[in-house]
């Protein structure tokens, strides 16, 4: 119990000096796991609408693969994005490993099935008279999908939620890719584990409160804008 | 009636839930066969224990969970009484430790040594120089990278103990810190071609993913020894005695210490890991 009390204390403690290693390692958790969600956004939007509104053979299996993609588990990502990477690897001259960037390509490839895997699904749930009337009063395509998309922005702003918090919370790829770099490439995740195996267990708790905060404010702006729409 | 009977169907599986708990709790006060055993990455990553703690299950019955951390873990988790033994190497903290009077007993088990890796091209020229601080010296003066555990484990504490000696507080661009295990520290070393402090045991054993050379060894500071400690069961009943001490007196015995010996000889044409039961800590140079 004692340990608990002294992680909460720990924690208001280094937010309200604030620590510049603690403030760094926070500010580049936001960035680049903020920088992940908007990639896979643009990368997830559009595939999950061209998959859930386009015919084509092979689209069930397509659907199947990027559901699958979701449940990609970090440390996988992690081991395979490192191999691309190493120096050894088919990309190692563009020594990305053990960057920000390094993290952020692993972060997008956990994200970007969750958006397109959700995008498809919440499309699909729309009712199929609704594109017919669109294009029936004469909208473009584009303005069709635009249409659509405002129609299903709340399901939509929750799966950009559900891909954040996916990588805001990961710590298997960071580790990896990242390599836990002081001032480099240390995040909230990988910190918390290193304090962990240095027996800071107050410290470690801190940075978990941290995070959770974190992805508390995120989430909590994301809610606002995506209730603010539902009236 | 449909509520009453719901009711009922709860209190039935409380019941069951209860009887499955006194069951549970009562039968470890018998036997007690899992140990819980404290250790440092650097033996995880030797592969030393693959072969061990097998062969001592095997012996004895008792199963081993070996949680693989850094030492300043280890040994904390040795304080809070989550495990059983340690077996760490920095002597330093561990007398710290025995003087807290959290541990029983403490046997030496063995040693190997530190040595400085660093890209074959040794853009610092440490080969050739005979001390292991003067040789850190020459990196931190040279700017070439260098890339620390920072995590407190042993490696780290021994690597600080050699910055002060010569009276350098290593920081920026060059001083790296992990923040990891030994073996993804060299795999970063290797990546970024920067100079390390590793144990021998480790980068042997992952010498053939690694893209670096020994460029300073021999040195008498750089022996890396291991000790292991049975926690003080009077600071935490819970400890399982018993089974710590079997372990122990397995890492002290005549055959695991022949098998430390000859273990790495097959792979790596050199042992790891050279056998110390028989010897004193002043043997070793140690106080």
């Amino acid at each position: 119990m004692e340990l608990i009390w002294e992680g909460i204390k720990e924690a208001i403690n280094l937010l309200v000096s604030g620590d510049p290693e603690v403030w760094e390692i926070t500010l580049l958790s936001l960035k680049v796991s903020g920088l992940a969600t908007l990639i896979s956004l643009s990368i997830g939007l559009p595939l999950g609408t061209w998959l859930a509104l386009s015919r084509f053979r092979g689209r069930q299996f397509s659907l199947s693969i990027i559901n699958t993609g979701m449940a990609l588990p970090p440390v996988v990502v992690g081991l395979w994005v490192s191999i691309f990477l190493w120096r050894s690897g088919p990309f190692g001259s563009l020594g990305l490993i053990y960057t920000p960037a390094a993290i952020v390509i692993a972060q997008t490839i956990i994200a970007a099935p969750v958006v397109t895997g959700l995008t498809a699904a919440t499309l699909q749930q729309l009712d199929p008279r609704l594109q017919l009337q669109l294009l029936g009063l004469g909208a473009s395509r584009t303005q069709m999908i635009l249409a659509l998309w405002r129609e299903a922005r709340l399901p939509l702003l929750a799966a950009l939620m559900a891909a954040f918090g996916a990588v805001i919370s990961e710590v298997g790829a960071s580790m990896m890719v990242g390599g836990n770099i002081r001032h480099q490439t240390r995040v909230l995740t990988t910190a918390t584990v290193l304090e962990t195996s240095r027996g800071q267990f107050a410290m470690a708790i801190a940075l978990g409160f941290i995070l959770l905060f974190l992805a508390y404010v995120v989430n909590l702006s994301l809610t606002w804008i995506q209730q603010r729409g539902a009236k | 009636m449909p509520h009453n009977k719901f009711l009922q169907l709860v209190l039935y599986v409380l019941l069951i839930l209860a009887i499955g708990l006194t069951a549970c709790t009562n039968e470890p006060t018998q036997v007690e066969p899992v140990i819980i055993l404290a250790t440092t990455t650097s033996t995880r990553d030797s592969g030393l224990l693959d072969v061990l703690v097998p062969d001592f299950e095997e012996k004895t019955g008792y199963s081993v969970k070996t949680v693989a951390v850094g030492t300043g873990q280890a040994l904390e988790m040795g304080k809070s009484g989550n495990a059983d033994l340690l077996f760490v190497h920095a002597p330093p903290s561990e007398k710290e430790f025995m003087d807290g009077g959290y541990g029983s007993e403490r046997y030496l088990v063995m040693h190997n040594d530190f040595v400085i890796i660093g890209p074959a091209d040794d853009p610092a020229g440490i080969k050739g120089v005979p001390a292991a601080a003067e040789a850190l010296f020459k990196i931190a003066v040279s700017g070439a990278p260098f890339i620390s555990r920072g995590d407190d484990s042993g490696t780290h504490k021994k690597e600080k103990a050699l910055w002060e000696t010569v009276d350098v507080s290593p920081q920026g661009n060059w001083y790296l810190e992990s923040g990891q295990g030994m073996a993804a520290t060299l795999t970063i070393a290797s990546e970024k071609q920067a100079y390390a402090l590793t144990d021998r045991a480790t980068y042997l054993h992952n010498f053939n993913t690694l893209d670096l050379k020994i460029l300073m060894e021999g040195d008498p500071v750089l022996l890396n020894i291991y000790h292991v400690i049975i926690v003080n069961p009077e600071k935490w009943p819970d400890v399982n005695e018993q089974g710590a001490r079997a372990f122990a007196e397995y890492l002290v015995s005549p055959e695991t210490q022949e098998m430390i010996g000859e273990y790495g000889v097959e792979m790596f044409g050199q042992p790891l890991f050279f056998p110390d039961a028989d010897k004193t800590d002043a043997d070793l140079g140690l106080e």
